[in-house]
């Protein structure tokens, strides 16, 4: 082997590895975005004879589906707004005061990022029995705001840092209070930030499985994720079509908050913040 | 506006305004994360059950728990599988992939790199069931894979009976390398190309300059990622429960999904309760590390 055919395996070979890996994580992907459009779809990838939207009709058309999806979008929403007023509120003074114990403080919720929810679940299911909130989406929502509470109060508290202070300084002398201080010059000044955390939290409510699974028991009240779970289990093994059709729609939030997030992350993908699973 | 002020700077507060604004966002902490995270040290010393003669009085039963947990061979395979899964899908392969395909992207093509960059990202992106059903199908007797292999002159294998424990180490690891990958390329381009240059200039050898510039450079990022990676694993349930639901037999049972057969599906909340306290204690170190690690 001379240098120069050295030189080009060396130019090569990255290519052939990644497009190796590249297709890898492709075809399973494929599978479930080609099987939604194929009114004959089986379990493995194959090329439809016809194209169809039959089976996204069929799973849009569905009451129950578009129930289970509505509720899940009310419970990750719900739980985004609500994260993103509590931590505003708590991030203002971990920003602008001096406190004695900020630093014990934030090392106590960056900690608390960290820690898997699912070791929790247990107790917070005898929990809800206690306080009449098992089975109530109200519920689930309130346990989502407390989990990731953490992660928005760590982050919010970043964000806020960068915002100067001698904007607020000079809306406090025009005689604004401090709530109005943060609600028009603070909070504005943020958005990136404020949609950042809001995107964040949407996704991991979103993605769970095993909240809902544990604090929810009626099939009506079930999320999108509950649902195709349950769909999985009653029809996986005949109508793949469906199965696939159900699975992208419950996917796009996801793939829309992924993109809307990489608008407000303006400097790429750093380690701060922490994040969760 | 009632704190509205003339001349002076700042709004007029007392001391405790601070709690006014930190108040409701740790108070829902409390009731809902920290009072959980103590009641699990408190159940697991109780027969607490959701059905029978113990639902209706709870009593203590000091150490049972876990004296029966230390007996029972079920959760020293839990254990086992655990490690396993932690160490297969999270520590080396999502850490070593991610890093591998970081690595290896660096200088490229830019529209090869976005199109590779978007498929792995897709995995991550995609919601855990969703993974579940995928890799579910194509690992499945009549899926992909078994086409491909087929297709080739080879006969069947029925993956998920035969290697369970491998197929979820590679759904977990689809779904979970986009996050090294991102953070890897983050820190190696963070590495000041100079040094790099200076290396090259010097004559060292392409190995030389990764082993003694790249890794020592980027060393910090490996161990909070890895710390990260692991976390995120540790509490991974539902991608498992709905591939294999922890089977055949225990092959791929790990803690929490023994956590949830033994709270609800035997009805042992007490025992699934000291199950999760071990998945927890894990948790609580391995924070623990990370914050040591993020300080740094």
């Amino acid at each position: 082997m001379n240098a120069r055919q050295r030189k080009l395996i060396y130019r090569i070979l990255p290519y052939t590895i990644l497009t190796g890996i590249g297709l890898c994580f492709l075809l399973p992907l494929l599978w479930v975005l080609v099987a939604s459009v194929d009114p004959n779809a089986m379990q493995s990838l194959k090329l439809p004879s016809q194209l169809t939207m039959g089976n996204y009709v069929e799973v849009i058309t569905s009451p129950e589906n578009q129930r289970a999806y509505l509720i899940g979008l009310v419970i990750s929403l719900g739980q985004a707004v609500l994260v993103v007023l509590l931590a505003l509120l708590a991030a203002y003074p971990l920003s602008r005061y001096q406190m004695k114990y900020k630093k014990p403080f934030m090392l106590t919720i960056l900690f608390m990022t960290s820690l898997p929810i699912t070791a929790v679940m247990m107790p917070v299911y005898q929990l809800f029995l206690g306080l009449k909130l098992y089975d109530s989406i109200g519920g689930v929502i309130l346990f989502y705001v407390a989990s990731s509470m953490p992660y928005g109060i760590w982050m919010m508290k970043n964000f806020m840092d960068s915002v100067p202070r001698d904007m607020e300084e000079a809306a406090w002398v025009d005689g604004a209070s401090l709530l109005t201080g943060i609600r028009r010059v603070v909070a504005p000044l943020m958005v990136p930030g404020i949609c950042t955390v809001a995107i964040f939290t949407f996704s991991g409510s979103w993605g769970n499985f095993f909240v809902p699974y544990i604090l929810l028991q009626s099939p009506e009240k079930f999320p999108a994720a509950l649902k195709l779970y349950q769909f999985f289990g009653q029809y996986g093994m005949v109508d793949y079509g469906s199965l696939a059709a159900f699975s992208v729609l419950y996917a796009v939030p996801a793939i829309v908050m992924y993109v809307l997030s990489q608008r407000f992350m303006s400097r790429g993908f750093g380690l701060q913040g922490g994040s969760k699973g | 506006m009632s704190s509205l002020t003339i001349g002076s700077q700042k709004p007029k507060r007392s001391t405790y305004t601070w709690l006014f604004f930190l108040l409701p966002s740790v108070a829902i902490m409390l009731v809902f994360f920290i009072y959980p995270i103590l009641l699990t040290f408190f159940y697991s010393f109780t027969n607490l059950a959701l059905t029978g003669e113990a639902a209706r009085e709870l009593k203590f039963v000091g150490l049972d728990n876990y004296a029966r947990m230390f007996q029972d061979p079920t959760v020293k395979v839990s254990i086992w599988n655990t490690l396993v899964f932690l160490i297969g899908s999270a520590v080396i392969g999502q850490q070593v992939l991610g890093f591998l395909i970081a690595l290896l992207m660096k200088q490229r093509n830019r529209t090869f790199r976005r199109v590779i960059g978007t498929i792995v990202l897709a995995g991550w992106v995609t919601p855990e069931i969703v993974c579940a059903l995928c890799l579910y199908s194509f690992f499945g007797d009549d899926g992909t894979l078994n086409a491909i292999i087929t297709s080739f002159g080879f006969s069947e294998v029925t993956w998920l009976f035969t290697v369970p424990m491998l197929t979820v180490i590679l759904a977990n690891i689809w779904h979970g390398t986009a996050f090294s990958m991102m953070v890897f390329q983050a820190a190696l381009d963070d590495v000041p190309s100079e040094i790099e240059e200076a290396a090259v200039v010097d004559g060292a050898s392409k190995w030389k300059i990764f082993t003694s510039i790249i890794i020592p450079y980027i060393k910090g990022s490996i161990t909070t990622n890895a710390m990260l990676v692991t976390l995120q694993t540790l509490g991974v349930f539902g991608l498992i429960y709905a591939m294999t639901g922890g089977g055949p037999g225990n092959s791929t049972m790990t803690l929490p999904i023994f956590m949830y057969n033994q709270a609800f599906v035997n009805y042992q909340l007490g025992y699934g309760t000291a199950i999760s306290l071990l998945l927890l204690l894990i948790g609580i170190v391995l924070s623990l590390l990370y914050i040591r690690s993020m300080k740094e």
